[in-house]
């Protein structure tokens, strides 16, 4: 195959960056594969071929339930934040006339600042003596403080539906503010009203935004593992937790990998799932 | 359907209201912080009891914490650059050149992304322990490079995208070379996009938890640091006068890096 000085030139700047992620990503992630299908004997790792970790994961109800827990919370954040982002994606693409890149920049600062200290932050905001609790008694809604909003799934699917805001409200607003007015105009010429152009028109053309914001969220939520440790408790720990106790503590990183592994074939098919759920909506509002 | 279409219609007049009300929501737990750090108590809540300034004193006093920024800048700073290189030379392969595997190559690059951030971190300690380098800064600045690359190349394909081509070969036609096309014309104009790449990347960088705690072995960055700290309530009020102070210098670089974005679509902006 002769190229080219153009494509020979090409070639010669993407390489580097091309290897680099290539050797960091695909190496290690074909190690984690290999290392799942081995096994821990006290220090060393014996390397013949057994299915015995997969069998472990599917088999102990704990790990079975912290996979299944994860993907549920995955999908209950997913949902919660792009339920909460949609209306704010909306406002900025069609009332917000002046200042767009203003709003954008606004809703991005705060997730540029740590993340380890935002979860922490949610903490004292839902603590016994934190922000909820002290509005909701000043306002007089209750007489004690609510002991419960820590440590449990609904604070992980709160404090990640804020983690995750900038990433709903960015892909909503792209597909918002690329649909062609002309076609909102249309539907009221012909008498629909402004909801029911909303949920025909609008609606189903931000359908692509949706789902890149879906995948952007559900895949590494998943995995989280600050927010789980920090305001989760046990009702609340996800897989990545368990992943870190067996190559940390319990020191049986076969079953780490494979519980990393299950977790990350569990996720990718249930993205297919929401995706295609999304793409079914997307076909019954046209 | 008719009421759908009812409760959709009042949502919609308190649209403006709602999106103020999120912006604060967004807002709340990064001001709680500096609430909390000015406050005369080691309980962290409410009421607040008096004004202080002694857990801002104290943090002089904590030796491992300056170890631990100082490491983080080390790292922030390697990573931000290599990352940057990295990302700004496939940017330009992919704006102006076409090649074979352009695609797959260019939605590897952004595969960092997209990744649970575990995966990564135990993957990377496999084989970093594997190969017998252990866990070092070093390590943590391949992993902090490998996850900011994505970073870099949207930020730079968008400032190479940019670019009028005719700046280039006007260049040439006035007799540069293509390397010095490149040098004097070229990177000059994309330079806003390089320095808001290095800022980013090194906010990015600086923040990151959990790769740093898969693979920074005995040598911690300060969110390590922060992590194991956070465990003891004595410690807490220290912990969020430091976060307060991180908190300000991610707006800080972020205010910045705006800024040099900003004038880099306005430098590159081709005429109408």
């Amino acid at each position: 195959m002769t190229l080219d000085k153009n494509a020979r030139l090409g070639l010669l700047l993407a390489t580097p960056t091309t290897l680099y992620v290539l050797l960091l990503i695909a190496a290690p992630v074909g190690m984690t594969i290999a290392y799942s299908f081995w096994t821990q004997e006290f220090v060393d790792v014996t390397r013949d071929f057994t299915w015995a970790n997969y069998r472990e994961v599917f088999a102990d109800p704990l790990y079975r339930t912290l996979i299944f827990r994860s993907v549920r919370i995955a999908a209950m954040v997913t949902l919660l934040t792009v339920l909460l982002a949609y209306p704010v994606a909306y406002h900025i693409a069609f009332n917000v006339k002046k200042n767009k890149a203003m709003w954008l920049f606004l809703v991005t600062i705060p997730f540029w600042t740590s993340y380890l200290l935002r979860v922490f932050s949610w903490k004292l905001i839902l603590a016994q003596n934190g922000v909820v609790n002290s509005a909701l008694l000043w306002l007089g809604v209750i007489d004690t403080p609510i002991d419960t909003l820590l440590y449990n799934s609904e604070a992980v699917v709160v404090t990640l539906a804020h983690a995750w805001a900038p990433f709903a409200i960015l892909p909503i607003f792209v597909s918002l503010e690329k649909i062609d007015r002309s076609y909102l105009e249309a539907a009221k010429d012909l008498g629909e009203g402004p909801v029911r152009s909303f949920l025909r028109v609008t609606l189903p053309l931000s359908i692509p935004g949706i789902i890149g914001a879906s995948m952007i969220i559900f895949i590494p939520t998943v995995g989280d593992y600050v927010t789980p440790a920090l305001v989760g408790g046990s009702d609340g720990a996800m897989v990545a937790n368990m992943i870190q106790v067996q190559f940390g503590k319990a020191n049986n990183w076969p079953l780490g990998a494979a519980l990393a592994l299950s977790a990350v074939v569990c996720v990718t098919g249930a993205a297919c799932l929401l995706v295609l759920g999304l793409k079914l909506i997307e076909r019954s509002l046209k | 359907m008719n009421r759908v279409v009812a409760v959709l219609s009042r949502i919609g007049r308190l649209l403006p209201a709602y999106a103020v009300l999120y912006i604060g929501f967004l807002y709340l737990p990064i001001l709680l912080l500096p609430l909390f750090s000015f406050n005369d108590s080691k309980i962290l809540g409410f009421p607040l009891t008096g004004f202080t300034t002694k857990w801002y004193g104290s943090l002089a006093e904590q030796t491992a914490l300056f170890d631990a920024l100082k490491n983080s800048l080390i790292v922030a700073v390697v990573s931000a650059v290599v990352a940057t290189s990295l990302g700004t030379l496939i940017s330009r392969a992919i704006t102006k050149h076409r090649f074979p595997l352009r695609r797959i190559s260019q939605t590897l690059v952004m595969a960092p992304l997209v990744m649970p951030e575990i995966i990564i971190a135990i993957s990377l300690l496999i084989v970093f322990l594997g190969i017998g380098i252990g866990t070092t800064l070093f390590t943590v600045i391949l992993a902090h490079s490998l996850l900011t690359i994505p970073f870099c190349v949207s930020i730079m394909t968008s400032a190479f995208g940019q670019f009028d081509d005719a700046l280039e070969e006007a260049a040439v036609d006035l007799g540069e070379t293509s390397w010095g096309a490149l040098r004097r014309v070229t990177l000059p104009v994309v330079s806003p996009g390089i320095i808001s790449s290095l800022l980013i990347s090194f906010t990015v960088s600086f923040d990151e938890f959990i790769l740093a705690f898969f693979l920074s072995g005995n040598s911690p960055t300060l969110p390590v640091y922060i992590w194991s700290q956070v465990r003891f309530p004595a410690k807490l009020p220290n912990v969020i006068a430091l976060g307060s102070l991180l908190i300000l210098i991610s707006i800080l670089f972020l205010l910045v890096a705006e800024r040099f974005r900003r004038r880099s679509e306005r430098f590159t902006q081709q005429p109408e």
